[in-house]
């Protein structure tokens, strides 16, 4: 397949990392900074807001704690609700990152289960493609709408594995897997990562990345969490690139040799 | 002559006619990204100290904030 490549590609740009993560819900930026460097990412995703009028001057903002220098910012639409709110919110970013044009698209529609609203998404997912911006999608499991956004010309699928904030893994497998078989594209699980084995188990199926925020921000040792995400990626990487043994469902198999024993 | 903007969705008086990059010089973004919308336009970079902000217009200033 040609998304089995060696490093994560996206948009024509190569990464060594195929953890993504969030910036958000940390107790503090210290914490931010220290559990993003654990986690070796090198995309991390932001949400643009109104600046605070009130704000000190002299505190750093979030981009001066993780500069694009550094990492490759990904800003979201955290919080839109339809489509023209998200265009909206990425052109600003755009503008912000001095023209960057890799962004991560989501259109939720409703605020108890910030479910994507796919009808939007599309919309949305059309205009920026137009404007230029190399779209990361985050999507409903439903194979069939995630095959449209690949030819609206998204760079990346992003189905969720649950709700957001969730941390319930992986509920549709095989949704995933037939998401997985068909792309062309980068798939990334995006939402619902709750702990590492949930990571290693997207990445054994063969997804391209994992997004995660608060299985990382909300553990009770963020940083020590971020290093654990960090492992379960590449381990579940390399257990896909091995290619697991096949499952014998009825009989076992020892691992000892049958002939030479002492009675 | 005064004038009345929508300024991140909050009414403001400005007591007198000034650009957007005036604007921002009172705000606390010294050295800091942001980016500027005018009634739904972006204003980019390079013309900040060129747009004259009017009376009823309505601006949004915007930074990077954590987000998942």
């Amino acid at each position: 397949m040609s998304r089995n490549t060696e490093k994560l590609i996206i948009a024509g740009k190569q990464y060594t990392s195929r953890l993504l993560v969030g910036t958000g819900k940390y107790r503090d930026f210290n914490e931010t900074r220290d559990a993003i460097v654990m986690s070796g990412a090198e995309i991390v995703t932001v949400a643009i807001r109104r600046v605070n009028i009130g704000q000190n001057a002299n505190e750093p903002s979030l981009l001066e704690i993780l500069p694009p220098s550094k990492f490759t910012i990904l800003p979201n639409t955290g919080g839109c609700y339809n489509a023209k709110e998200a265009v909206r919110t990425l052109r600003l970013a755009r503008e912000l990152l001095d023209g960057h044009a890799l962004v991560k698209l989501e259109v939720l529609a409703d605020d108890a289960t910030l479910f994507p609203n796919m009808p939007e998404t599309m919309i949305a997912a059309k205009e920026l493609v137009a404007d230029g911006f190399q779209v990361m999608v985050y999507c409903t499991d439903d194979p069939i709408q995630a095959k449209m956004l690949e030819e609206i010309g998204c760079v990346a699928v992003m189905p969720l594995a649950s709700l957001i904030g969730s941390g319930m893994g992986i509920l549709n497998p095989w949704n995933l897997e037939i998401i997985l078989d068909r792309a062309t594209v980068p798939v990334l699980v995006d939402a619902g990562i709750g702990t590492a084995s949930d990571a290693a188990v997207a990445m054994e199926m063969g997804c391209d990345a994992v997004l995660m925020n608060t299985a990382i921000a909300k553990a009770k040792n963020p940083v020590l969490m971020a290093g654990a995400m960090k492992k379960a990626v590449e381990a579940g990487r390399e257990a896909y690139l091995a290619g697991r043994m096949a499952k014998k469902v009825y009989q076992g198999s020892a691992s000892s040799p049958a002939e030479g024993k002492i009675s | 002559m005064p004038l009345n903007i929508q300024f991140n969705g909050e009414t403001r008086t400005l007591d007198a006619a000034m650009t957007v990059a005036a604007l921002i010089a009172e705000l606390p973004l010294a050295g800091k990204r942001f980016a500027v919308e005018r009634n739904g336009e972006i204003v980019p970079k390079s013309q900040l100290a060129n747009v004259e902000i009017r009376d009823g217009d309505r601006l949004e200033i915007v930074i990077a904030v954590g987000g998942g």
